[in-house]
């Protein structure tokens, strides 16, 4: 038996069986949790857009509370809303890899290291009780230390304050750079100011913010240990809110003709 | 059924996969800051290193010498992968905390030594009983290091106040060290320490003896 077994047809045979089993396993596994899992996930998503407002209220179910906001898709080149698709079915993500959909950016424009930029963005807008519109959210996303970070920065209706910044997915050091999921190195966002003079001005400093330093209102500060994602997250930001994200959309939302 | 027993009980106290065979550290330091996530990680871990024993002893006559490690590994990737599938599914807040850890099962080497050194020469129920049993081993360890870094670290327990900390207006202010990994190196040596006082069998022979100081003299003869 055992000079038999380990010979080499026989090794091949438990090679390839023992193969096809486990994959019919797994893929059988993979295939029927799909649907859970993107509940989930959509879930997840509309906990995360919340949370990074300030708006999340715990007891409260998520859905319900999403019905104040408002799914809105931007076209990034006019910085115009536009119709052109559904956002219950837009995958920014997916659209971003599609050179049919996107735009390729060049070394100079690619600050969040993104490569490719959606020409289309999901922007999520939150009325407030008179029907104006209270906090603006903006999906961001850019290269840290190791991995992109995906997440939501939130401005307040002046669209030049910040009310909130969380990543909902990102692959950094535990204890370092992802400390990005901190709360109170995320309670240091809000109440920062984005432009100044029409360029973008908020960013990561090294150290802490010296608040009686002119530029302390534009200033964050960095995570200790982490420079490359504090660097990151500093791109990031200033790439989205930038003259290639969404500063387009900004002005002409503040001068009413988005 | 004294004998299944034995193979259940032993590896919790008398022969602890991390506290006597020191394996699978790497995730003890990883996940032990919150209880929570801890319990989801012990719960994925000792139903892969059960269902891995299972089917590898239920096939162990057919593995090839050649390839065994393979096969093993086969298995156990497999039954991980299944597992991370069932908690994105169910459990997704937590399989987000955990991240990479589950899919780290694989390289868990507690999993891979029950396989190699209990399941390749034992028949399938004690087999899975031994991984059970590993797995409430594990279990163990990993459940008082959590409980410590917890309470000490964030003054927590499952997510409850437990000692409220002082920049939320209580009194207790949290050891920081207790939230990085080093903290857990501490604890699993004391809990070695512990375990060793109380079971001395656990104590190894020295590898060397520091021989006595002798003079010149004594020396030269």
């Amino acid at each position: 038996m055992s000079s038999n077994k380990d010979s080499i047809k026989k090794t091949l045979i438990v090679a390839l069986s023992l193969c096809i089993v486990c994959s019919v396993v797994v893929s059988t596994a993979a295939v029927l949790l799909k649907p859970a899992q993107e509940i989930n996930k959509t879930l997840d998503r509309k906990r995360n857009i919340l949370a990074a407002a300030g708006m999340l209220e715990e007891g409260v179910s998520v859905e319900e509370q999403f019905e104040k906001v408002e799914t809105r898709i931007v076209d990034l080149r006019s910085g115009k809303f536009t119709d052109e698709v559904d956002p219950e079915r837009y995958d920014q993500r997916k659209a971003s890899k599609d050179p049919a959909r996107s735009t390729k950016l060049s070394v100079e424009q690619d600050l969040a290291k993104i490569k490719r930029r959606a020409d289309l963005a999901e922007v999520y807008l939150v009325q407030n009780d008179q029907g104006g519109l209270d906090k603006l959210i903006l999906p961001v996303h850019g290269y840290g230390l190791w991995s992109t970070l995906y997440g939501f920065l939130a401005l307040e209706s002046d669209l030049n304050t910040v009310a909130g910044l969380g990543f909902a997915e990102h692959g950094e050091t535990p204890g370092l750079g992802g400390e990005v999921d901190n709360p109170s190195w995320k309670a240091k966002w809000p109440g920062k100011k984005v432009y100044r003079e029409g360029d973008v001005e908020i960013g990561l400093i090294k150290g802490t913010v010296d608040p009686s330093s002119p530029k302390a209102s534009w200033q964050v500060d960095g995570l200790s240990g982490a420079t490359l994602t504090s660097k990151g997250v500093s791109n990031l930001v200033q790439y989205w809110l930038g003259k290639e994200g969404f500063q387009p959309f900004i002005e002409n939302l503040k001068s009413g003709e988005a | 059924m004294s004998a299944m027993k034995e193979t259940l009980v032993n590896p919790i106290f008398r022969n602890n996969p991390i506290a006597l065979q020191i394996l699978g550290i790497c995730s003890a330091l990883a996940v032990t800051t919150s209880m929570q996530v801890t319990v989801v990680m012990c719960i994925a871990l000792t139903l892969v290193t059960a269902f891995s024993n299972f089917f590898i002893s239920l096939i162990r006559n057919f593995i090839p010498s050649s390839i065994r490690i393979i096969v093993q590994m086969i298995i156990i990737a497999s039954l991980v992968i299944v597992v991370d599938q069932v908690l994105k599914a169910y459990a997704y807040g937590i399989s987000k905390q955990l991240s990479v850890f589950v899919g780290l099962i694989i390289t868990n080497c507690i999993v891979m030594g029950r396989a190699e050194a209990y399941a390749m020469k034992n028949p399938p129920l004690p087999s899975f009983v031994d991984g059970v049993g590993n797995g409430l081993g594990y279990s163990v360890v990993l459940l008082a290091v959590a409980f410590f870094r917890e309470l000490l670290g964030a003054g927590k327990l499952f997510g409850y106040e437990i000692l409220p900390v002082v920049t939320e207006g209580g009194f207790y202010n949290p050891n920081g060290l207790m939230l990085l990994a080093p903290s857990a190196f501490f604890l699993i040596g004391l809990f070695i320490w512990a375990l060793r006082s109380w079971d001395k069998s656990q104590v190894e022979e020295p590898d060397f003896k520091i021989a006595n100081h002798v003079n010149v003299e004594e020396a030269a003869s």
